[in-house]
């Protein structure tokens, strides 16, 4: 089992398993080719890396608009192709209500990961995000299935 | 003017954790007077974390907990956060609720049982900055308090994620608390935005 933790991204391949526990607001975005067994997890935190308040170290795995694109290329490096890649992506929870809409990350984040997949041309296939629970992704880059597991929904393929 | 929460000194460091004894000391009276019983806690205890670390302290990310969030507004900005697991919520809703308090597991609790939770982090969480707020002359205000139960790592997500925006670490000053003599595993977190650290010590002269 590949273990994902929060602002990271990990690859993957055949009979590997890729794992990211517990995502609130954060979002599991996993990334495939559909013809071959290689494929990517990752986990972002925010939205937007320019939001970034220190410049001098700036973790890429932390953001969707860097940790996107990096993780496409790396796939692209394993022998993934460009025009068979799809994602499919889970998270972007709203853990607490709130009166304040300033601090609802989890949709922006959704918000910010679908574009960033939209500007290098790779569809979503499959969604589950938002809602107010938690949720740990089971990633199987050899097959693309993608498993669900919440408190609420128990567990689910998508 | 403190940039990052690695920079703290030492005497910053103890300052913040007598502020954490204070307050926590005025939370457990506020929750001992409420649900009637002898609340001790232990000295607290100031840490810096790294994201990971922040959820491994508690516990491991995919554990079920109760948690309430209060937001901190005004001079101190940041949150209080109550982790709730099991053996606190018995003791504390025994007082509401009798026998048989729990009625089923923290993610089955009814309505009354999760406003009576969201009630006592009210209750604990404003006597807490309050504490803090006299000693500082300092103004706090505090949000409504929201309650939930899920995954520990999806809870602690929360203000991870807000203070990710402006750095990697966390300050948590934690305790411990003791009712009726057993220990409890719930926690409180004081988890305060550096700016905020940097006015605070500005108002008690500390440097």
């Amino acid at each position: 089992m590949i273990n994902v933790g929060i602002s990271d991204w990990k690859l993957g391949q055949g009979e590997d398993i890729i794992v990211t526990y517990a995502l609130g607001s954060c979002i599991g975005i996993c990334m495939y080719d559909k013809n071959k067994p290689v494929g990517g997890l990752s986990h972002i935190m925010l939205p937007d890396s320019t939001s970034n308040a220190d410049k001098t170290s700036l973790n890429r795995m932390k953001f969707a608009d860097t940790a996107v694109p990096d993780m496409h290329a790396a796939l692209l490096k394993k022998g993934a192709s460009a025009s068979t890649m799809v994602a499919k992506i889970a998270g972007g929870a709203l853990m607490f209500a709130t009166n304040s809409e300033r601090f609802n990350i989890g949709e922006r984040n959704v918000a910010a990961v679908k574009a960033a997949l939209a500007k290098i041309h790779v569809p979503i296939i499959a969604n589950d995000t938002g809602a107010n629970y938690g949720r740990t992704v089971f990633f199987y880059p050899g097959t693309g299935k993608v498993e669900v597991k919440s408190t609420v929904m128990g567990c689910k393929l998508i | 003017m403190l940039n990052k929460f690695e920079d703290l000194n030492d005497i910053q460091l103890d300052v913040l954790k007598e502020i954490g004894n204070i307050g926590s000391g005025n939370a457990a009276n506020a929750l001992s007077s409420m649900i009637g019983k002898s609340i001790e806690i232990e000295m607290p205890s100031v840490k810096i974390l790294g994201f990971q670390e922040a959820i491994e302290q508690n516990g491991s990310p995919e554990d079920v907990v109760g948690a309430v969030l209060i937001r901190l507004k005004g001079n101190i900005e940041g949150m209080v956060l109550l982790i709730i697991e099991e053996d606190f919520a018995e003791l504390v809703l025994e007082t509401f609720f009798g026998a048989d308090p729990l009625n089923g597991k923290l993610l089955e609790f009814d309505e009354g049982r999760k406003s009576a939770l969201a009630e006592v982090g009210n209750i604990m969480g404003s006597s807490y900055v309050n504490a803090i707020s006299d000693l500082s002359q300092l103004k706090i205000d505090i949000e409504l308090p929201s309650y939930t139960a899920d995954m520990l790592g999806a809870i602690m997500s929360v203000p991870v994620i807000e203070f990710g925006e402006v750095g990697d670490k966390l300050l948590c000053i934690d305790k411990k608390m003791r009712i009726n003599g057993v220990s409890v595993k719930s926690n409180m977190l004081l988890i305060p935005t550096v700016e905020s650290l940097t006015t605070l010590f500005g108002k008690l002269g500390v440097q």
